[in-house]
């Protein structure tokens, strides 16, 4: 145990955000989602449902698509944390990124940064074989506004696929 | 939502017996369920949590026609397992069906199994009457709007369903479960794993307070098997099933040599049916053979007005999944 067993509501926890350290103390209660948005103020991941149902606080843990609002931040020490302001290098925008803009991927953009978040990851796990595995492997990420088939596009154009 | 530790374990056994020694202390794996209702519903209320995600319950292996799957294998990777894909494809259906990319990266196998129910009753605090969350308070479910509920171990203490696609082909498959206690390990297969309701609805399983799942063992299907699982649900992807049913048939010369059978959707446990499995067996691969399996499987329901349509979609369902594994055209 790395902890001793008297009660402590505080952790100390190491992030690696973006690829630097971030040490922070925090309430145990508080997850990576919000240790992001209130803690690193990097608040381009997004607070949807805050329940697990809706993606849009997608981010790549250890380089895999998670939930960052059923994360408890304190699950993090130690671990390689992704949000969408790590994609862009150099002032470059990822190649998703610039998809989703010449597509017309979204419409208020406030499910975005999950949606590219998780179209990263969906390209990195293969699975953008056809407009149906894109489909199904993107129904983690609920967009409101219904910008669905831009998405998928997007997704399509970068994985190099022509329409279907 | 009252403050809790955490506890980062490094060990198996002081885990345990961190856990067993103290009656407020609850295991943290994946999270999807246990932070959901800490942290948003505020049902469960530890005053701390073991964060048991570092222990080394990781790998699978496949050795005499089992696979031993590490409790902490994610839905994901055991999804991408070849010996899954290749000897118990219908545990990767189902895998593939549940909950969503992002959720199968983070849940474990050990915390699908034990995953609470959704029942939205016992999901919010305010409802009174929850005999899951507060026995002897009654049971709102049986009582107001039901739709996602079960119809099979179901009673008028509880309606509450076992929402986990992963375990109708576990449960199908006599897999079996593998726990530490503090006083040493034991085995129960999953058959015998959960508990019906009854009168004691937050009576949900045989673990006792601060035991641990390791490992689950799965028995792989004969070669020539060929199995199935059909998910039915109000949308396309990422939704809980209606109803489902697991599949497994060895059929030689038209006739079912050896028939395995689970339902999910309907059952408050994760639902094997035997009744239907005893008819299929020798039983010649027909329509008519698995109408009559079907209609065994649902013989003696639970019904409320909301899920009184179950029985009949569970039916079609069973008779659908039968008709895709045995390739026997409807």
């Amino acid at each position: 145990m790395e902890n001793t067993v008297s009660a402590d509501p505080y952790v100390d926890v190491m992030l690696r955000v973006n690829g630097s350290a971030r040490r922070l103390r925090l309430d145990s209660r508080v997850t990576l989602l919000d240790a992001l948005r209130d803690e690193l103020d990097l608040t381009g991941t997004k607070k949807g449902c805050d329940q697990g149902a809706c993606g849009a606080c997608t981010v790549l843990l250890d380089g895999k698509r998670v939930l960052s609002c059923l994360t408890l931040a304190a699950q993090c020490e130690g671990r390689e944390v992704t949000s969408i302001e790590g994609l862009a290098t150099d002032g470059r925008l990822h190649p998703v990124q610039e998809a989703f803009i010449r597509h017309d991927g979204f419409q208020c953009g406030y499910c975005t940064p999950g949606q590219i978040m998780s179209a990263v990851a969906l390209l990195q796990e293969g699975r953008a074989g056809s407009d149906e595995e894109i489909r199904e492997f993107m129904s983690g990420n609920l967009c409101r506004c219904g910008a669905y088939p831009n998405i998928v596009a997007a997704i399509r154009e970068v994985a190099g696929r022509g329409s279907e | 939502m009252r403050p809790f530790e955490y506890v980062r374990a490094d060990d198996v056994a002081a885990a345990v017996a961190l856990v067993s020694a103290d009656p407020q202390a609850e295991y943290l794996a994946g999270g999807t369920t246990e932070l959901d209702l800490v942290l948003k519903d505020g049902v469960l209320e530890p005053g701390r949590l073991v964060d048991i995600t570092r222990l080394p319950l990781r790998g699978i292996t496949f050795a005499e026609d089992t696979l031993r799957v590490g409790a902490l294998v994610t839905m994901e990777e055991l999804a991408a397992d070849p010996t899954v894909s290749e000897r118990v494809p219908f545990v990767r259906e189902a895998l593939l069906a549940g909950a969503s990319p992002q959720l199968r990266n983070m849940a474990t196998i050990g915390g699908n199994l034990l995953q609470r129910t959704r029942c939205r009753y016992f999901r919010d605090s305010t409802v009174m009457a929850c005999n899951k969350r507060t026995p002897g308070s009654g049971c709102a479910a049986v009582r107001g709007p039901a739709r996602m509920h079960a119809i099979l171990g179901a009673s008028e203490h509880c309606i509450a369903l076992h929402a986990s696609d992963l375990c109708v082909p576990l449960v199908a498959l006599d897999t079996v479960i593998d726990i530490q206690g503090v006083d040493g390990s034991r085995s129960v297969p999953l058959t015998q794993f959960y508990v019906l309701p009854g009168e004691r609805p937050d009576i949900e399983n045989v673990l006792q307070h601060g035991e641990l799942i390791t490992r689950i063992r799965i028995p792989l299907l004969p070669v020539g098997t060929r199995s199935g699982y059909l998910k039915v649900r109000d949308r396309a992807s990422y939704e809980f099933a209606l109803t489902s049913a697991a599949a497994a048939l060895l059929i030689e010369d038209g006739t079912i040599v050896r028939a395995r059978l689970a339902l999910g959707g309907v059952g408050t446990k994760p639902w094997r049916a035997l009744e239907a499995e005893e008819i299929l067996h020798g039983a010649p691969a027909t329509g008519r053979t698995f109408r009559a399996a079907a209609q065994a499987a649902l013989g003696d329901p639970f019904t409320v007005a909301g899920t009184a349509f179950k029985v009949e979609l569970a039916e079609r369902t069973i008779v659908r999944i039968l008709h895709t594994v045995s390739g026997v055209r409807s």
